[in-house]
């Protein structure tokens, strides 16, 4: 069987003044991979991302979407239409918003309606806003959100807000999903049901993703294939077994 | 679904409590007067209970919904009262005069205004906070001055249009000159009534509550709320910062034409368009509470009622606008007196109602 490439980035770089933030980044990611981009702090992890999803444009290299689709050079929101979503590592709600709303507001791109039917409450309105609701809820109905729905978003606990940024990301449909330390300060046993999560997520809404880690422990358990990220470098890539036995990574990481 | 059920049953008693608390003071206002217990003074107050409460819920689309601050909703207002003027007083010179040209005088006032909104949106809100409020602030007395050198006539050849003096309009005899720069326009048709205010007040509000609670409102608060976010979300942050801040400057318009219409003489003054009027509507907006349209409505009124019952303090008005509004942010944003707002939070957990709790509460209680 042929697999398909859903995200391939190549010879990607960015300099920050004079920091080589990210260098000659190589990625190729199959469609409905778990993958993992792990790495200590500031590594780069967090600028790939946003490199991914037109926060900064690259000083070289390309990103293709599903083998045909140039990513590299496109806004934010294109990139989203696209099909690339994201969470963000410093949590990122709408927070005076409620959960729900917080579902729902992504949701706009496929449920459009214009302004002027929005105001005078006609055409669509009614019928998209009906779907919107029911769509948003059932989203977070798979993340245990559903009793949260009316809260103020800023109100939640640290871990459901993690838990509704996900929500938020897939409710914009992404082919790719990007999570940008999903597990950041939640306990082990939140941990464990996140990554469970995540990996129903991958498998009910058909999706790629890619997460970045800092924990290895975390990753091992559910990547299928990983990349080490170095001061912008690729240190090590391919299956997640084989890098974990690689000597650098392991000198990397334990510093011995 | 059930939460969200109560979540709308929520949002509507409190629509309705803003439409019943105008309609109520409607009719209480309207019996007073049918029984000549109203005093002249007041007489005068209702149309510009009205004008304010309009601009004061259309800057809360900006200040409060949009999240940024502009400080030149008075110059929209100016080019909603001047185009509006122009276009009654030179059909009155015609001989044309009648209320269905105050709804086209209505419609022209919100249009332009709207467009000038658009236009002056387009470069201006690139900017942010301090920025956005300064160069605002500017484009607000551009307007206002323009207003006042403008000289703006109509002769059988057409528009003719001046800023130096009406010799320089070069109409012919049969012209007639609307617009006399700095004396502005003056015997424009008196149309606005207490009516028509609460009538443009209430499609006001509508407009305003079912954006907010439409599509293009939500992206509108998402981009407000994280702009990095929404932007993830497919939001585009341009588009929709336009859009309220369109809507605002067409509904300041359209407060624009109720002024022009209430008056005799229209001149651009800083009193009625400058930045003081747009500092105040913004005071208003502030003690009405950010993003709250009731909230708007009452400060903008109480506080256009007060210096006029206070008229031996009229000199201080803008020195008590000042300094209430100091204590109101300094209330509202300082992080000490926010924590003591949430003691009293939790100490009667039954006044600050969380949807969540209130459910189990109900239940309980039955
Ligand atoms: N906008 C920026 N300007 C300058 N330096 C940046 C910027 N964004 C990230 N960096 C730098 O790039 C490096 C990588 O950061 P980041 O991608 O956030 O690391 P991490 O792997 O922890 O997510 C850091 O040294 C950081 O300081
Ligand atoms: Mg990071």
């Amino acid at each position: 069987m042929k697999e398909n490439i859903m995200l391939s980035v190549k010879n990607l770089s960015i300099t920050f003044g004079g920091l080589h933030a990210v260098e000659n980044f190589n990625l190729d990611i199959k469609e409905n991979e778990l993958y993992g981009l792990i790495g200590p702090n500031g590594a780069g992890k967090t600028t790939i991302f946003n490199l991914l999803t037109g926060v900064y444009k690259p000083t070289t290299g390309s990103i293709t979407l599903n083998g045909v689709n140039k990513i590299d050079g496109k806004n934010t929101i294109e990139i989203n239409k696209m099909g690339i979503a994201r969470t963000f590592q410093n949590i990122r709600l709408f927070d005076k918003l409620t959960v729900h709303d917080n579902v729902k507001i992504a949701l706009q791109n496929k449920y459009r309606y214009s302004t002027v039917s929005g105001i005078f409450r006609l055409g669509r309105y009614h019928r998209y806003e009906a779907l919107m609701d029911e769509e948003a809820l059932a989203l977070l109905k798979v993340f245990n959100l559903e009793n949260e729905a009316t809260m103020k978003s800023s109100n939640l606990p640290y871990g459901k807000q993690r838990k509704l940024e996900i929500a938020r990301a897939i409710a914009t449909n992404p082919k790719v999903l990007l999570l940008d330390e999903p597990a950041a300060g939640m306990n082990e046993n939140e941990t464990k049901e996140l990554m469970n999560t995540i990996k129903l997520v991958r498998d009910k809404f058909n999706m790629t993703i890619l997460l970045i880690e800092h924990d290895m422990k975390l990753v091992k358990g559910i990547c299928e294939e990983l990349t080490v990220l170095n001061f912008g470098k690729i240190l090590a890539q391919g299956e997640t077994s084989e890098v974990l036995k690689n000597k650098e990574v392991i000198k990397a990481y334990l510093g011995e | 679904m059930d939460l969200l059920q109560q979540r709308k049953k929520k949002k509507l008693s409190y629509n309705i409590s803003i439409y019943l608390m105008i309609v109520i003071a409607y009719a209480v206002v309207m019996l007073l007067s049918s029984q000549g217990k109203i005093s002249s003074l007041f007489q005068g107050l209702l149309v510009p209970f009205c004008t304010y409460s309009i601009l004061a819920v259309s800057l809360n689309l900006v200040v409060g919904i949009s999240g940024e601050l502009s400080l030149g909703h008075a110059g929209f207002m100016c080019v909603g009262a001047f185009t509006s003027a122009i276009f009654t007083r030179y059909m009155k010179f015609l001989g044309v005069e009648g209320l269905y040209l105050f709804v086209i005088a209505i419609i022209i006032g919100a249009f332009s205004a709207g467009v000038f909104g658009l236009l002056i949106g387009i470069p201006v809100l690139r900017l942010k906070g301090d920025y956005l409020a300064i160069v605002t602030l500017a484009f607000g007395e551009i307007i206002k001055n323009i207003a006042n050198a403008i000289y703006l006539g109509f002769d059988e050849n057409g528009v003719h249009l001046s800023l130096k003096n009406t010799m320089d309009l070069g109409l012919s005899d049969k012209g007639f000159i609307v617009v006399k720069g700095a004396q502005g326009i003056t015997g424009t048709p008196h149309y606005s009534s207490f009516t028509a205010g609460v009538i443009l007040l209430l499609i006001t509000i509508t407009i305003i509550l079912n954006l907010i609670e439409s599509r293009t409102g939500r992206n509108i608060k998402a981009l407000r709320d994280n702009r990095i976010a929404a932007e993830s979300v497919g939001i585009s942050a341009m588009k929709y910062k336009l859009i309220a801040f369109s809507i605002a400057s067409a509904m300041a318009g359209v407060a624009g034409v109720l002024y022009a219409h209430n008056l005799t003489t229209l001149t651009a003054l800083p009193k009625n368009f400058g930045y003081n009027m747009s500092i105040t509507i913004l005071v208003f907006v502030v003690l009405g509470g950010m993003g709250k349209i009731r909230g708007s409505i009452i400060a903008a009124v109480v506080l256009t009622l007060l210096p006029e019952m206070l008229r031996g303090l009229q000199d201080y008005r803008m020195l008590i606008y000042s300094i209430v509004l100091i204590v109101v942010m300094i209330f509202t944003s300082a992080p000490s007196i926010k924590q003591y707002v949430e003691v009293f939070k939790n100490k009667f957990p039954k006044l600050t109602r969380n949807p969540v709790l209130m459910k189990k509460t109900k239940k309980e209680g039955k």
